[in-house]
């Protein structure tokens, strides 16, 4: 049986998630890089972090704080000349992240997504006031209160509601069925 | 009477961006459109959960394609970030078999099949393509000559291009403010990201893309913005002061969605509007076209 490097099983694990499958043809001009909004203040640029997984080096990619700095703007997606989708290349390394438990400590970013999904997943959709507070309550009461300014104005103009949209019962019961059946199932990969 | 399955997102619907789901409606019925709401549809599956749980979001996706598919009529959104989602989890089950399996397994679970016949639309691909600038134009009813309007497009709603607009150099809009009479700017920053989600995690990196949009926009002669995108409206007109503040300047600038603005054309009221819910007031620069 061939045996598996550690470079072999970090690519493959990111190659095996749909919109990941390029990453072997990456050329490393640089151009999602130059393209990239938020490069400046990613540990790692977006082309580095392809030279980084086709290397092997799984926890360096997985722990920095570079994905969730992605904006999902696609501009890196729209212009690499491989038509590699850069993209959901950084939601397959967040993805993995979490999996892995590396989480990037120094940034906020996989709170505020861990509080939007148990919303989703309780409520079928998004009540904006409850997931910002909530949000803001997990990771930075301060900042909550510094920003009560607007969210009155939001709130004076109709802009912040408290009650959530709710699904009916029946909708609600078929969706968890989904995602619980979805999560029995593991990953996309 | 043209009919469409008609998806709000959370934005649009009870959320923060209620007066685009509001104007959308009464332009739509203006233009001859029936936006039928798709029953007890849920979440898009959004970006922050395909950062978590790729599963789980193509699932949330799949729910919503596979109650749209009942209806079959084409599924339109006016968010530029369900569109995304939506349509990406619609060319992946195509792409992916293994992945659709999965999904059509979890699908299973809740009783429901998706066969992947669905085309999903945003709202503006609808306007200038299904009914077209000429109609548009004859629904005029107030012209609006001589107002300057910056066309934001942000992101979504062109990249990673489901066709219907250049990925970076897209027309649509500013295409439709020529046909409501009004004068289109063209600013560099038309088609760049306002700081999306970010803005509430990572404020000062988003701040800094939110001014620079600003910035594009008035230096350029714009009087207001408009956007098919709760997002970006949300960033560049409740973070305005914010962004003021950080940059020294007073911008100004009311930011409108696209169909705040043909409400407006078309003679609307502010019911239909939603014009106040502005947090940067629009009354000063549109008042002589209300
Ligand atoms: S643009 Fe494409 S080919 Fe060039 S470095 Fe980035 S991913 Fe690689
Ligand atoms: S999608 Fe993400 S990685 Fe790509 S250019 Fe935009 S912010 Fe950078």
């Amino acid at each position: 049986m061939e045996r598996r490097t550690r470079t072999d099983s970090f690519i493959e694990e990111v190659s095996a998630i749909p919109g990941g499958e390029g990453i072997r043809l990456c050329i490393q001009c640089g151009t999602c890089t130059a393209s990239c909004p938020n490069a400046d203040s990613m540990d790692h640029t977006p082309s580095q972090l392809i030279a980084m997984t086709r290397a092997g080096m799984k926890e360096e990619v997985l722990s920095s704080n570079a994905m969730w700095h992605c904006l999902s703007c696609y501009l890196c997606t729209v212009r690499c000349p491989r038509g590699i989708k850069q993209t959901d290349l950084m939601h397959a390394f967040e993805c993995l992240s979490v999996r892995e438990g590396l989480s990037h400590g120094r940034t906020l970013t996989p709170a505020m997504y861990r509080s939007f999904n148990d919303f989703v997943y309780s409520l079928g959709s998004l009540p904006e006031a409850g997931f910002i507070t909530w949000y803001y309550l997990l990771t930075n009461p301060l900042r909550a209160i510094r920003l009560l300014p607007m969210a009155l104005s939001l709130r004076k103009r109709g802009r912040l509601t408290i009650r959530a949209r709710r699904l009916t019962p029946e909708g609600t019961r078929q969706l968890r069925a989904i995602l619980d059946k979805a999560e029995e199932l593991g990953g996309v990969s | 009477m043209r009919y469409y399955a008609y998806f709000p997102g959370c934005s649009s619907s009870e959320g923060g961006a209620k007066a685009y789901g509001v104007s959308a409606q009464a332009v739509s019925k203006a233009l001859g459109i029936e936006l039928l709401e798709l029953d007890d549809w849920n979440c898009c599956g959004s970006t922050p959960y395909s950062s978590f749980e790729e599963l789980a979001s193509f699932c949330l996706s799949a729910r919503n394609l596979a109650l749209a598919e009942k209806t079959g009529l084409d599924l339109v959104t006016p968010c530029s970030s369900c569109y995304v989602i939506l349509n990406r989890a619609n060319s992946y089950l195509k792409q992916y078999p293994d992945l659709k399996a999965k999904v059509d397994e979890s699908l299973a679970a809740g009783g429901l099949e998706y066969k992947g016949t669905v085309r999903v639309r945003h709202l503006l691909d609808i306007f200038v393509n299904d009914i077209g600038y000429d109609t548009i134009s004859a629904t005029v009813k107030k012209s609006l000559e001589g107002l300057k309007v910056a066309p934001y497009y942000g992101c979504q709603l062109v990249r990673p291009s489901f066709g219907f607009d250049h990925p970076e150099m897209p027309e649509s809009i500013d295409k439709l403010i020529v046909s409501l009479g009004g004068e289109t700017i063209n600013f560099p920053k038309k088609a760049r990201c306002c700081g999306g989600s970010l803005i509430i995690s990572e404020e000062d990196l988003s701040l800094s893309l939110i001014g620079k949009v600003l910035k594009s926009a008035l230096d350029n002669g714009a009087e207001c913005i408009i956007t098919p995108c709760p997002l970006c409206q949300t960033n560049l007109d409740a973070y305005q002061k914010s962004a003021d503040k950080r940059f020294m300047t007073s911008f100004n600038l009311p930011v409108l969605f696209f169909t705040q603005l043909m409400g407006v054309a078309f003679g609307l009221v502010e019911r239909d509007l939603g014009l106040k819910s502005c947090i940067v007031p629009a009354e000063t620069v549109l008042g002589k076209y209300l």
